[in-house]
């Protein structure tokens, strides 16, 4: 229903400044994920949206209307905790209709309300259970039902998975995305799990260290990273980062690092100009591809480290020159720790960075 | 084997100094004042030449009207300032439950009261209360008010004024421990879910506090049917028997009266009063854990 607009938040404690001025569109009914390492301002981010951290400066709009100057419960959201956060001494039936009890809505719209919501997160049979007679994924199915049963436009979620365990945590995740097929509503989530992120979100927007690095659909952060900070945080396993310098030989322009030197596609190398010196070339594990009769000038020599078998695919640690980069292969490919193998290099995996400024080409 | 035996009895052995001076210095006076209540005892008997009576001590003392009067002067004293320090306790500590500048001074300054011996606090609210001189009547004097009587007309409530003074903090500072262990994300959920302040209080602290209250409710109650020298100093439990509750009662029986017999006997009441008590609050907790245990126990075995 409502857009949610943030408008250069800063966020002070003391002289300490978490949140630089985050500008930030959140469409009707989008699903936001807030995605960074401990400490980059996200869970901030969402307290200031839910009214339980004050902002220091900027402002944010729901619907158009500032709100910063709201209570929580004017703004019309509903919340999910990392921690769940229930009422311990109310049964889950009074946990979800709390909200519903405080606006003093007639008993039997409650009830049904109440048995509705339930049957959505399949909680029917536990109505009458209090919070420390559940286990950890019920427990986050009465949070989420309590936040269902507000009837409220705009959903929050707070790391809502980490403290499941890892089993659960995939199965929730996959309930979760089933749930926002038929909740529409503005959804904001945060996550340090870029897993999280990339299955959830509509909207992507990355932050460190109090600024937003980048923010838009999965795909296109995953694809055009805008720094080698994105290009780091997503994907498993991560980019690969090596430092080259570019040079011209005989009219094609080729990234040449320790021990290696790869060509560079005329396009990439027209749009970035010849001789920008310093650079940083990554390269995702996805797109280098085992193949012993590949082009040298296209592909990287690599020797073996360390094997991790994880089933069909293994995950090599293999060091080229004093660099580690790390490749998948089919389990099946017989290899010997120590070997050297030539991958070949995606030309459309190449992604180049300033070394200084960490930006993307 | 020798080994195994010395392991089994080290424990026993480093408990056993604390045993017996438990023995001698609360089961032998215990055991004799149970065996002293039985008898016709004056001061200046040895307890052997006593005459043996039965329960007839404590039959007297079950239709002797003072006894009546100094028990209900006991329970009034300690359910009033029971409920009135509840009260004041835990509002402070709801209202000092936040992070303002100097609070740690503040909470410091609430809690000295306590700490100041009771001989002295008795002291210092009977020179208070002085009918001339005392710091209240002087203030309400010079504000052209009359000048209560409190220790003479009034004395039950001025003796139950200064108590709520001493012992109001020992609530405050386990009222507001209980407060700022309550889950902070459970408030902030209250919070969105739309409860103002006062419905954050009813419905979610006051309840999550509750275990906490019980059993300071009752350690207090226990203490306050105990209270013997804030009142001694201030109105030795005049004037007539206004003031006086059954610890005093029970010393004037053995000193003034001279009946040791009949003083057992009523200590034998009050201790079976507070072993009630200490018992109701034993099984509050008890059955609180107990309960956490099955619930515990009950998801275990679900998943």
């Amino acid at each position: 229903m409502p857009e949610i607009r943030l408008e250069k938040l800063v966020k002070r404690y003391g002289d300490v400044q978490v949140l630089h001025g985050i500008d930030l569109d959140m469409a009707e009914n989008e699903f936001t994920v807030l995605v960074g390492p401990s400490g980059c301002g996200k869970s901030t981010t969402l307290r200031m949206v839910a009214g339980l951290e004050s902002v220091t400066e900027g402002e944010i709009f729901i619907g158009g209307s500032p709100v910063s100057h709201l209570d929580p419960k004017d703004r019309g959201l509903a919340m999910v905790f990392q921690d769940y956060a229930l009422y311990p001494h109310m049964d889950v039936a009074r946990n979800i209709s709390f909200a519903l009890r405080l606006q003093k809505r007639p008993k039997e719209e409650i009830q049904a309300k109440v048995r509705e919501v339930a049957e959505i997160v399949g909680l029917s049979e536990f109505l009458h259970r209090k919070p420390g007679a559940l286990s950890g994924g019920q427990r986050q199915r009465v949070a989420m039902a309590r936040a269902l049963a507000k009837d409220s436009d705009i959903f929050l979620f707070d790391e809502p998975l980490s403290n499941l365990d890892a089993k659960l945590r995939g199965q929730m995740r996959a309930e979760l995305a089933i749930m926002r097929q038929s909740v529409q509503k503005n959804m904001i989530y945060v996550t340090h799990d870029q897993i999280e992120a990339m299955t959830l979100a509509d909207r992507i927007v990355v932050m460190h260290g109090g600024y937003i690095q980048q923010q838009g659909p999965p795909e296109e952060l995953f694809k055009q990273p805008a720094n080698k900070f994105v290009a780091g945080f997503l994907g498993s396993p991560p980019m690969n980062f090596m430092d080259v310098d570019l040079q011209e030989e005989g009219g094609i322009v080729v990234a040449r690092g320790d021990g290696f030197g790869i060509a560079i596609p005329a396009e990439i190398s027209n749009q970035i100009g010849k001789n920008s010196g310093k650079i940083t070339l990554g390269i995702r594990p996805s797109d280098l591809n085992y193949d012993p009769n590949a082009a040298e000038d296209r592909a990287l020599d690599l020797q073996v480290i360390v094997s991790e078998y994880i089933g069909a695919q293994s995950v090599l640690l293999c060091s080229c020159g004093s660099t580690n980069v790390t490749v998948e292969l089919k389990s099946e490919t017989p290899i010997a720790l120590g070997e050297t193998l030539r991958f070949a290099v995606r030309t459309e995996g190449i992604h180049l960075f300033d070394r200084a400024t960490e930006s993307a080409l | 084997m020798k080994a195994h035996f010395l392991n089994r009895v080290t424990p026993y052995a480093f408990l056993a100094p604390a045993g017996v001076i438990m023995v001698i210095a609360l089961l032998y006076p215990l055991g004799y004042m149970i065996y002293g209540s039985f008898r016709d005892w004056d001061p200046s008997q040895n307890i052997s030449e006593t005459e043996f009576v039965g329960i007839k001590n404590y039959i007297t003392l079950f239709f002797d009207p003072a006894f009546h009067e100094s028990l209900s002067v006991t329970l009034i004293f300690a359910g009033s300032v029971v409920i009135a320090e509840m009260a004041i306790g835990v509002g402070l500590a709801l209202l000092l439950d936040r992070n303002l500048r100097g609070m740690s001074i503040l909470r410091t300054l609430f809690i000295l009261p306590m700490m100041i011996a009771p001989v002295v606090v008795g002291l210092m609210w009977r020179y208070m209360y002085h009918p001339t001189v005392g710091t209240f009547n002087r203030t309400l004097k010079s504000m052209g008010l009359q000048g209560v009587d409190w220790l003479g007309q009034n004395a039950l409530l001025s003796v139950i004024i200064a108590d709520i003074w001493q012992w109001t903090p020992f609530i405050f500072i386990l009222a507001l421990a209980a407060l700022q262990s309550l889950p902070r994300s459970a408030l902030e959920a209250a919070r969105i879910d739309g409860a103002t302040p006062w419905q954050q209080i009813w419905y979610i602290k006051l309840p999550l506090m509750m275990p906490v209250l019980v059993v300071t409710g009752l350690l207090r109650l226990i203490d306050a049917f105990k209270v013997l020298e804030v009142i001694l100093v201030m109105t030795e439990g005049g004037p007539g028997l206004s003031t006086e509750i059954v610890a005093l009662r029970i010393s004037r029986t053995a000193t003034e009266f001279r009946e040791l017999g009949t003083a057992a006997a009523m200590s034998n009441y009050l201790l079976i009063l507070l072993l009630i008590l200490t018992l109701a609050m034993l099984a509050f907790t008890r059955i609180q854990e107990a309960r956490t245990a099955r619930l515990a126990r009950q998801v275990q075995e679900e998943s």
